[in-house]
């Protein structure tokens, strides 16, 4: 199944979602180092976004977030993609920075964490890849 | 509706520009994208946030640089917010060499690209002051609500980055703030309540507990509001600045109204919805921010913002012939300590045992784990102490702040 968005920052990627409801804030709420969500009583909580296509409804927090987006990159922490509901300038500007595929007003309900999906951002599409595709042959 | 731009932008984006100027242009282009912006317009003045190397780390550092070496340059007026330390003082005030050899790093590249770098959160005391109706490009919560509501600028709740985008290309997306109909408020905040000490027209503290009453009640509503504030008697620039520094950290306010107060007040209509705050409920959230008695405090900061020479003026009134045992800080401007120097009242401070911390604040300083008690008359550190820095909080008034700098010393002194 494809589905489509409008692209934010171009490029492709492939990996596994991690799926979250609640908001992300990146300063302060994920760990520069190692990707892991720090915010207390995040859903996420003690989850690494590290090599994740990352899916939540939009940003908060600091505008530094855009900072720790970059600072997950450099320190190969960094999710592979970002997919939101509506992206906003703290999320967007990470992306743009770190150069980390992003497209938002995509339908988050479509989305389970542990789906494998093709992130194509340069045309805004989103290929979810069935389970049984993934299957390792016997 | 899509976005429309000239050649020179389209150039930039295309890197004919350089790589500062491609990235910065990427940038506000998103931007316009996500808003629905149709074109780009200039701006005259720019304050970039985003410059303690304690917020920015060694990838903050290494982003900077590469701009500066992508040959971003300043088209424009641009000012620095605070950094984490001051910048010719630092070892007096106990900071980690590495961390100032860094934090001198980001200032160099900021000054590689002709950024000026008056490191404050209070650039409109600083030679960066746009006049009315002019459209910036300014970072800093505090700074941006202030240009807005008190000078009547128009700029957009600006991050780190997408400042300095407007800084290097000299535009910035039109939507948001930038459009009269977006000024328009939404809102009646109907204050009965008044401060009671107001002969200095000093009221920091009251006027920072009422911008946290507004900003949390805007926050509860979810939308986004403009409120008009109505029954205040009139506000100083040291008021407002305080009041600007809290509703923006409570509410996220980019922009209100103050009835005879602020400049675009009169322009539009009373919206119908009313807010309340009744008399005696700023004193009452005021009591309920201290969170910790006097005799707890470790450590004591006035200068957030950044301290006007009138506050230091004041301080300087207060303490002289007394003597400070706490650790205290005044934290501002580093010009405006160039005038406190020249009046002598830097000497007069200093002289009492309190510090001067000059370019840099109490919540982009490196102090978590040095103290574990703040007193301060500012709402905005109060939420910064907690959060950012685990400190318990003794908020009270400017004159209460230094009541207990200087009867602490007295105690002492009879004991």
């Amino acid at each position: 199944m494809i589905l489509r968005g409008r692209s934010i920052y171009p490029g492709t990627a492939q990996g596994e979602a991690l799926v979250s409801s609640m908001r992300i804030s990146f300063f302060g709420g994920v760990d520069p180092e190692t990707g892991v969500v720090l915010e207390k009583d995040h859903e996420l909580e003690g989850q690494s976004v590290a090599g994740k296509i990352l899916i939540f409804p939009t940003g908060k927090g600091s505008t530094v977030g855009s900072y720790t987006i970059y600072r997950l990159k450099k320190n190969r922490a960094n999710p592979s993609a970002i997919l939101n509901v509506h992206c906003e300038p703290i999320t967007a500007v990470g992306c743009i920075l770190a150069e980390i595929p992003c497209i938002d007003q995509i339908e988050i309900e479509k989305f389970k964490t542990g789906m494998f999906l093709h992130v194509n951002a340069d045309i805004g599409a989103i290929e979810i890849i069935q389970n049984d595709d993934l299957k390792p042959l016997k | 509706m899509s976005l429309e731009l000239t050649q020179i932008e389209q150039n930039m984006l295309a890197g004919e520009h350089g790589f500062a100027a491609r990235k910065s242009m990427e940038i506000l282009v998103a931007l316009a994208k996500i808003y629905a912006a149709d074109r780009m317009i200039p701006v005259s003045s720019v304050q970039v946030a985003g410059v303690s190397y304690d917020n920015l780390g060694d990838a903050g550092l290494e982003f900077i640089e590469t701009m500066a070496d992508g040959g971003g340059k300043a088209r424009v007026l641009t000012t620095l917010n605070p950094a984490g330390i001051d910048i010719q003082d630092w070892q007096r005030l106990g900071v980690d060499e590495q961390f100032a050899k860094k934090q001198k790093q980001i200032l160099t590249a900021f000054a590689r690209m002709n950024v000026i770098t008056t490191c404050t959160c209070t650039p409109y005391l600083a030679g960066n002051l746009p006049h009315y109706g002019e459209h910036i490009a300014w970072a800093e919560s505090s700074a941006v609500c202030y240009a807005n509501s008190v000078i009547g600028a128009k700029t957009n709740r600006e991050g780190g980055p997408s400042a300095l985008a407007s800084a290097i290309t000299g535009v910035t997306p039109q939507y948001g703030l930038h459009l009269t109909h977006h000024r328009k408020p939404d809102l009646c905040v109907e204050v009965t309540d008044k401060p009671d000490h107001s002969s200095e027209q000093l009221a920091t503290s009251w006027f920072g507990a009422l911008g946290k009453i507004i900003g949390q009640e805007l926050e509860r509503k979810a939308a986004k509001h403009i409120p008009l504030i109505r029954g205040l008697p009139g506000a100083s620039l040291e008021e407002l600045k305080s009041f600007c520094a809290s509703i923006a950290t409570y509410g996220g306010v980019g922009l209100f109204h103050m009835e005879g107060i602020t400049p675009e007040a009169d322009l539009f209509e009373h919206p119908p919805d009313i807010l309340r705050i009744e008399a005696g409920a700023v004193d009452q959230m005021a009591e309920a921010m201290r969170q910790i008695t006097s005799t707890e405090v470790d450590f004591i900061n006035l200068g957030c913002p950044h301290l006007s020479i009138k506050e230091i003026a004041y301080i300087a009134h207060r303490l002289e012939g007394h003597s400070v045992n706490r650790e205290f800080w005044i934290t501002t401007a580093r010009t405006t300590k160039q005038i406190s120097d020249m009046m002598g009242y830097t000497q007069i401070i200093e002289r009492s045992g309190v510090k001067f911390a000059a370019d840099t604040c109490c919540i982009v300083a490196p102090i978590k784990g040095k103290y574990h008690t703040l007193a301060t008359d500012s709402a905005k550190a109060c939420y910064y102490g907690y959060a950012k820095n685990a400190f318990d909080i003794y908020f009270n008034s400017l004159d209460d702040i230094l009541n207990l700098a200087i009867q602490d010393a007295n105690r002492e002194q009879s004991a």
